[in-house]
């Protein structure tokens, strides 16, 4: 029955020799991530197929579908959360495989096109956690798509029309859902499967990078003659001696996910999609955290250029890299350079990351007036001040006693650093970051709040009052 | 031309050039017959102009001067199954007797929607810190300019405001 199979179809004979096919010693777990990536993708395929059996597209309806399948559907819950941290585990781990490719410099010749079909992978991960966030169509993911397509309007001559392009019309309505959805859903995986088809011919047809070692350069005029004889002395056939480590960390993957989902659930709806719900506070999802800090803390007109220019500056830096370091040492050892460009890039996106996570910039429109121990006065100016303070929305931007927002500058104990004068004049002109309050406070109010703020002083300096 | 009869792989080279170039033709045209409809579909509500509509948001006499409060306006031309995105708010403020200013409550940052703080006399924007005065010019952060306004008007005792797309920088 088999013979007769493999008679008719040459299934066999055509995969046996990709199964076996030689590839170096010692590649180890680095080279786990790549295959990894993979079976993330698959969970995202099968959950979101089965998603799809019940989401509805539409402006009106999808909101509801998706309340349906996390409260009401059989296994909805688990679905739409392995759905979620299988898009996390494929970003995180999308990322990690590239930094590796990076760092053992295994996008080096003859591999520059493994390298380019990997960045254009990365970018459509990146599209299909963007486009994916936005189809859960609650208040977020409203104003979501009007930040994208705000960010798309700066640019230059064709602003207007990517904006309008990513909207699907001049205001956010029921086309942009469909437009979304057909791009998640169609679109984007369409593309990922196709330039996958591509970067694993390649990866077959160039063979897996040997590791590294340092003081063997990479000449192309040696090199595929050097690595083909290292083949056939100690290379080993990829199955199974490579390939059990590439199913046991994508079981452990598959695991992860499953058990993150079970734990954690879904990530919360929010409000519906109502544009007329004013009380919003649109946030990306995790992994947009960091750039959400670059553009709340460019410096002030800077945006523009940042916004346009700062991805396709980045995206034609990486297109970039085989071509201008295509030779020459792998090893990380004897490229200190790149192992500085890697440190750099992840010790900067942590941080901004943390400070995304912070959201400092934000007022907190929480934080309502001081309570009757902090402001220590229940009359007379200091408290008259302090009321001011909270209905002038001064706390919520300035922290006090561990109560207010973050935006400004803690005025604990600001009596310790401004005269009453400095107060006056920086209250009444306000900053870069803060409002003129002069024309909305009158002289008496300002005297107010001045008084209440020579009352914040540090527990260590007493009275004493420059 | 000589007198022997050509080789048989020239006559067979030419021939085969020419099914070439009818294949690829071919194919081209097949792909323009199909690409048309798919460009034209995808395309053309790009280049649509958008109707612009009145839309009454309340009597002038239910608005006190001086205060700022939100309107609701539905899109001009909305889809059937639009639901709750057929609508849009405004921030409208009563200047004068007659004189109303209508809000974007787009942020020009980035397109967040600005609350307005009525204790304050501010507009803040929840996204990166942006605010801005009653009279929608830029207080503090990142915004690059003042709030956008919409077209208003008063017709037979009522306030209007004209349909209009998101504000794009």
């Amino acid at each position: 029955m088999l013979e007769w199979i493999e008679d008719r179809t040459g299934i066999a004979a055509a995969v046996r020799p990709l199964l076996l096919h030689r590839v170096p010693p010692d590649t180890g777990w680095w080279y786990v991530l790549g295959s990894a990536t993979a079976v993330a993708f698959i969970i995202q395929v099968v959950t979101g197929v089965a998603l799809a059996t019940v989401y509805v597209p539409s402006a009106d309806n999808a909101y509801q579908s998706l309340s349906f399948i996390t409260h009401d559907a059989p296994f909805g819950a688990l679905l739409r959360g392995v759905h979620y941290f299988g898009a996390s585990a494929m970003i995180l781990l999308v990322g990690l495989h590239a930094l590796r490719v990076f760092l053992f410099g295994s996008f080096k010749y003859p591999r520059e096109i493994n390298w380019l079909t990997g960045v254009l992978l990365l970018g459509l991960t990146v599209t299909m956690g963007f486009t994916g966030q936005l189809l859960r169509w609650d208040q977020n993911a409203v104003w979501s798509v009007v930040v994208g397509a705000e960010q798309a309007g700066r640019a230059p001559f064709v602003g207007r029309l990517l904006a309008h392009l990513v909207l699907a019309g001049k205001t956010v309505g029921a086309a942009t859902l469909t437009r979304f959805f057909a791009l998640h859903v169609f679109v984007v995986p369409g593309l990922i499967f196709a330039v996958l088809g591509l970067h694993l011919f390649l990866v077959i047809r160039n063979g897996i990078s040997e590791p590294p070692v340092a003081g063997q350069p990479v000449d192309p005029s040696t090199y595929r003659e050097r690595y083909h004889r290292q083949l056939e002395r100690r290379g080993r056939p990829f199955w199974p001696d490579v390939a059990w480590r590439d199913v046991a960390f994508g079981v452990l993957v598959v695991a992860a996910v499953v058990t993150l989902a079970a734990v954690f659930g879904p990530p919360a709806i929010g409000k519906p999609p109502d544009p007329t719900i004013v009380n919003a506070n649109p946030r990306p999802d995790w992994y947009f955290l960091w750039y959400f800090a670059v553009l709340a803390l460019l410096p002030h007109g800077s945006e523009r250029y940042v916004m346009v220019f700062g991805p396709l500056a980045a995206g034609l830096a990486l297109m970039a890299l085989p071509f201008l370091f295509g030779r020459g040492e792998r090893s990380p050892r004897r490229r200190p350079w790149a192992v500085a460009a890697v440190v750099l890039v992840v010790l900067g996106v942590g941080t901004l990351w943390i400070a995304g996570l912070q959201a400092r910039w934000s007022p907190d429109f929480s934080a309502g007036p001081l309570p009757a121990e902090i402001v220590g006065a229940s009359s007379g100016p200091v408290a008259r001040g302090a009321k001011l303070f909270a209905a002038k929305a001064c706390v919520d931007c300035h922290r006090i006693a561990g109560h207010g927002g973050r935006r400004g500058p803690d005025l604990s104990d600001v009596a310790d650093r401004l005269t009453r004068d400095q107060m006056t004049i920086r209250i009444a002109n306000g900053g870069t970051n803060m409002p003129a309050f002069a024309g909305i406070l009158t002289k008496d109010e300002l005297e107010d709040v001045v008084a209440f703020l020579r009352t914040r002083k540090g527990a260590e300096s007493g009275d004493q009052v420059r | 031309m000589s007198t022997t009869p050509e080789p048989l792989e020239t006559v067979e080279t030419g021939r085969r050039r020419l099914l070439s170039l009818i294949s690829i033709a071919l194919g081209a045209a097949g792909a323009t017959l199909l690409g048309v409809p798919f460009v034209g579909f995808m395309v053309a509500p790009l280049f649509e102009r958008a109707p612009r509509k009145w839309r009454p948001v309340g009597a002038v006499d239910g608005f006190s001067v001086g205060a700022t409060v939100e309107v609701v306006l539905r899109d001009a031309s909305p889809l059937a199954w639009s639901g709750t995105t057929a609508e849009t708010a405004a921030w409208l403020r009563r200047v004068g007797e007659q004189e109303f200013i209508a809000f974007s409550m787009n942020c020009t940052h980035l397109g967040c929607p600005v609350r307005w703080v009525p204790s304050a006399d501010l507009f803040l924007c929840p996204c990166h810190g942006g605010v801005y005065y009653a009279d929608g010019e830029v207080a503090a952060g990142p915004p690059p300019r003042g709030l956008v306004r919409y077209p208003v008007r008063v017709r037979g005792g009522r306030v209007e405001i004209q349909t209009s797309p998101i504000p794009i920088a």
